[in-house]
């Protein structure tokens, strides 16, 4: 006679011990499930993603009908549980009562309501379940102002949402910084200007003294008097356990169910799992010790031994965006002691709090890569002494380094935890690549690991690089490339700040793990080098590719290609005639007109270039750059010299951007439009800068794409002049060139840093401006030069060294 | 083993490479340092990419087309890419770079 389970609640905790037991026994019991919302259980912690608009509910379902019918597992959903009787071993539900043998408690936690005259009113609403996100979704559709009472994770997530979902967002926190649980002031500066950025409102030290309105919530009052008009308001104080069915059971409550290391209640029939329990004192938000605990209930329903323990939990957070991690205790006390790092052009924060030569707290925000290493340092109680100068800069600093980037990763003992959310190791996930799970979506399937919050996706891809090597493509690398443990991003610092001016300086200094670098790493190291040193630096044309050192795009076949300059797209008879005798003299099979109006030369061979560009410099024709991280066309459109709508120069404009910009290297391919009305006939909104002119002056876009990915520009300034146009699209390449990784087209450039970060320089502060055209030039007045006529000079490099088939035929 | 004088090594840019013609094809001189050349196929066994207008780095190549990696030592591709290039041995001897023209014997015989 199989045995009788009632599980209560079916939540993240109750799933996972479903799981658990009716894989290691699925025919061990009868399974009830009571669950007030009308479904089954959903990853929670996606609910973000679901509000702000980026997943769909039917995206995070974790057991859906079929997971239950499966398992015979009758679903009373939509049901709300009225009492539990111990005597009888009954649970009594609205639709009727259910006996058990066994029974999990897993009611999960309730949102705490802030007592205030008007909490009770329909658009005052918590965030914790899917009902409260649609409620969300459904009052953003009339926009308006949203408050947000609460400035912990769940507040500032549902602000986020409903800011991207279009709303006007002010978040009320009570306390003096955001989150100020799990970070630091100058931690909860960063998040906060972040979030202003993004136009959300933050008060701090806001006190709610009541909701205002008479039918629906209409404003918040706070307690200096100030009042939010409101069109809806979130509460998202904090949460209690939910312990009203086990209090009225009769089983012991403290702030939550207590249980013991079983996870058995009061009566040991009765175990209670997740949010809604204490154990020792301790109670639990974060879903690692929520997957132990349902382990451990799991084991104890089939009488195996298991002990559940209290971990040391560091805290990866990613607040839509953001990243953050804290770990540890980091209140600053006697005998205590700072390592702080700070990167404000980066939004980088890292702080580390030492203690009689132990780490003992580590709070991160902007760069959380080396997290889990300090979370390993506070957990074994390293001593750090040794290495203290260098710690902050994280485990690739230490101790002569870990030369290749996946070492780190290739170090981990078996039993490391890699998975903090599911507590999968190293092992676990080796064990399942090994047996045939080869990519992210399978180990995910077969082992969880990354598949609750995701933050440890890139480790867990590391694993796959490490275990499958050359046959797993890491999707996104973080270090540059297998030279080097340092991303893109770090190498520009430390090339600015240790005034690094040539590759050798590079590889030495920055510890480089092969002599002199490789395919991937040279071409970006170049660049950088010119950029930001462009009299100092000598460019390095064995560090380019192919098309870049031979200035023509070479072709499937080993041929090249050859484009022209066309200044603004405009040219004439004596030029197309010097085009018509090179494509003559030199066989040139394809003659073709290419997107950015530029006549294309396809098939000649690598020794005729310097030949044909000979040719072409005698008409007045220049390297038209079709081949560079450079600047590639201005396209236009006739603007007022023909067109009857034309409100300007729009060619002359054009040609001028091309005449200041031609020649400069930046990290990827730049290309820009000048149109000369909205009509836009030159399809300027989707270049990487864009000018529309209009009547009243000349409105520059920015970050627009139409390749791979296709997005319309954005307005960086209106202005009125054309020197101002012209200003405002070099300091905006400049800033480029300055900043962006290699390979980073400008529009995903701009979404890392963000638009405005970019119009506060060269917008908003003229002097920064004026500094970036500045030094563009001054870079320009090496780089502003036809290559094609100095290659011209060179042509003997351009043949064979020798020819040895004639000797041999002798 | 018959060597014979090609070019001063200078006519070869560090980390670059020239291409000299013979009977059995192009081959690729590699500058990898100095004073260390490489002698090989120009012809990436891939798609046929000219591998002296790759990135030399270390005492590798990577071929421009599709960035397959070959090891001048042994000709091999390197990490899961399979095929291999033919080496040939070359010698500096005061600044010239020379070519064993025994290879070219092979044509002859043939």
């Amino acid at each position: 006679m199989k045995q009788k389970l009632v599980v209560i609640g079916a939540g993240m905790a109750s799933g996972r011990v479903l799981e658990h037991l009716t894989d290691a026994a699925p025919d061990a019991y009868d399974i009830t499930l009571f669950n007030a919302e009308p479904r089954g259980n959903y990853n929670r912690i996606m609910l973000s993603p679901v509000l702000s608009g980026e997943k769909t509910y039917e995206e995070i379902v974790t057991h859906d009908d079929e997971w239950y019918a499966e398992r015979s597992i009758t679903c009373r959903f939509g049901e709300h549980v009225v009492g539990i009787d111990p005597e009888m071993k009954v649970v009594e539900g609205q639709n009727g009562h259910v006996p058990y043998d066994k029974l999990v408690i897993a009611t999960g936690s309730a949102p705490f309501i802030i007592p205030v005259p008007g909490h009770d009113m329909p658009n005052v609403i918590s965030y914790r379940d899917l009902d409260d996100t649609n409620a969300m979704i459904d009052a953003t559709a009339k926009g308006g102002k949203a408050v947000v009472i609460g400035g912990g994770l769940l507040g500032l997530e549902a602000a986020a949402g409903l800011k991207e979902r279009g709303m006007d967002v002010t978040v009320l926190h009570l306390m003096g910084h955001l989150m100020e649980r799990q970070l630091d002031e100058s931690a909860g500066f960063l998040l906060r200007k972040e979030l202003e950025a993004r136009g959300i409102t933050v008060i701090t030290q806001a006190s709610t003294k009541a909701i205002l309105g008479e039918e629906r919530a209409e404003a918040v009052l706070l307690e200096s008097g100030e009042v939010l008009d409101a069109d809806l308001v979130v509460m998202a104080v904090g949460i209690r356990p939910e312990t009203r069915l086990a209090t009225d059971a009769g089983l012991d409550v403290a702030r939550g169910i207590e249980v013991n290391a079983q996870m058995q209640t009061s009566d040991p029939d009765i175990q209670a799992v997740g949010e809604c329990v204490e154990f020792d004192g301790h109670l639990f938000g974060l879903v690692a010790p929520l997957y132990d605990q349902a382990k451990v209930v799991a084991q104890t329903l089939l009488d195996e031994p298991e002990v559940f323990v209290v971990k040391e939990l560091a805290t990866k957070l990613k607040v839509t965006g953001c990243d953050l991690f804290s770990a540890g205790d980091f209140a600053e006390g006697e005998g205590r002691e700072d390592i702080v790092f700070r990167d404000p052009a980066r939004g980088v924060y890292k702080r580390l709090v030492l203690e009689d030569d132990r780490l003992i707290g580590a709070v991160m925000y902007g760069d959380t890569t080396d997290g889990n290493w300090f979370f390993g340092l506070i957990k074994d109680g390293t001593d750090i002494e040794e290495m203290r100068d260098t710690l902050i800069f994280g485990p690739a600093y230490q101790g002569g380094g870990s030369v290749d980037p996946l070492s780190a990763v290739a170090a981990l003992p078996p039993e490391a935890e890699i998975c903090g959310c599911n507590g999968i190791c190293k092992g676990t996930i080796v064990e399942a690549i090994s047996g045939g799970a080869t990519d992210l979506a399978a180990i995910r399937a077969k082992t969880k690991a990354s598949a609750s919050c995701g933050t440890c996706t890139g480790l867990v891809e590391q694993l796959l690089q490490v275990t499958l090597g050359d046959e797993f493509q890491m999707p996104t690398a973080q270090p540059i490339c297998g030279c080097t443990d340092l991303s893109h991003e770090d190498v520009r610092r430390l090339i600015k700040s240790k005034e690094l001016k040539s590759q050798p300086a590079v590889w030495q200094e920055l510890g480089w793990a092969t002599p002199n670098g490789c395919h991937v790493c040279r071409p970006a190291i170049n660049f950088y080098l010119l950029a930001d040193w462009p009299l100092e630096y000598q460019d390095d044309p064995q560090s380019r590719f192919v098309n870049e050192r031979k200035h023509a795009n070479i072709q499937k076949d080993g041929t090249f290609s050859v484009v022209p300059r066309m200044w603004g797209g405009i040219t004439n008879s004596t030029e197309l005639r010097a085009i018509a005798d090179a494509a003559d003299k030199y066989a040139v099979p394809t003659v073709k007109v290419t997107g950015g109006q530029r006549i294309d030369l396809l098939g000649v061979r690598g020794e005729d270039l310097p030949h044909i560009w000979a040719d072409l410099n005698r008409a007045g024709l220049v390297s038209g750059h079709a081949y560079s991280k450079g600047l590639r066309t201005v396209k236009t459109c006739v603007g007022t010299d023909h067109c009857r709508f034309g409100t300007r120069d729009s060619t002359g404009l054009g040609i001028k951007l091309e005449r200041a910009l031609w020649g400069s290297w930046t990290p990827h391919k730049v290309k820009l439009a000048v149109s000369g009305c909205p009509r836009n006939c030159a399809e300027a909104t989707c270049k990487d800068v864009g000018v529309i002119c209009v009547d009243s002056g000349y409105q520059v876009g920015v970050a627009g794409a139409a390749g791979m990915d296709v997005k319309e520009t954005e307005r960086l300034a209106d202005v009125a002049t054309e020197e101002e146009a012209v200003e405002m699209t070099i300091a905006f390449v400049q800033l480029y060139r300055e900043n962006a990784k290699y390979l980073d087209r400008a529009y995903k450039w701009v979404a890392k840093v963000g638009l405005d970060w970019v119009r506060e320089r060269v917008v908003d502060n003229s002097e920064e401006r004026k500094a970036l055209v500045e030094r563009f030039e001054l870079s320009q007045s090496v780089y502003r030069k036809d290559p094609w006529a100095e290659e011209a000079e060179k042509a003997q490099t351009y043949a064979p060294l020798a020819d040895l088939t004639l000797e041999a035929a002798e | 083993m018959s060597w014979i004088d090609i070019a001063s090594i200078d006519d070869i840019p560090l980390r670059g490479a020239r291409v000299v013609k013979t009977p059995v094809g192009c081959i690729a001189l590699f500058r990898t340092d100095e004073a260390e050349i490489y002698a090989a196929s120009d012809s990436c066994p891939h798609k046929g990419g000219p591998l002296s207008e790759g990135i030399i780095h270390g005492q590798r190549v990577t071929c421009p087309l599709h960035n397959w990696v070959f090891d001048l030592n042994t000709g091999e591709a390197q990490g899961a890419d399979e095929g291999r290039i033919e080496t040939y041995p070359v010698q500096i001897e005061a600044g010239r770079v020379l070519l064993d023209g025994t290879l070219l014997g092979k044509r002859s015989a043939a």
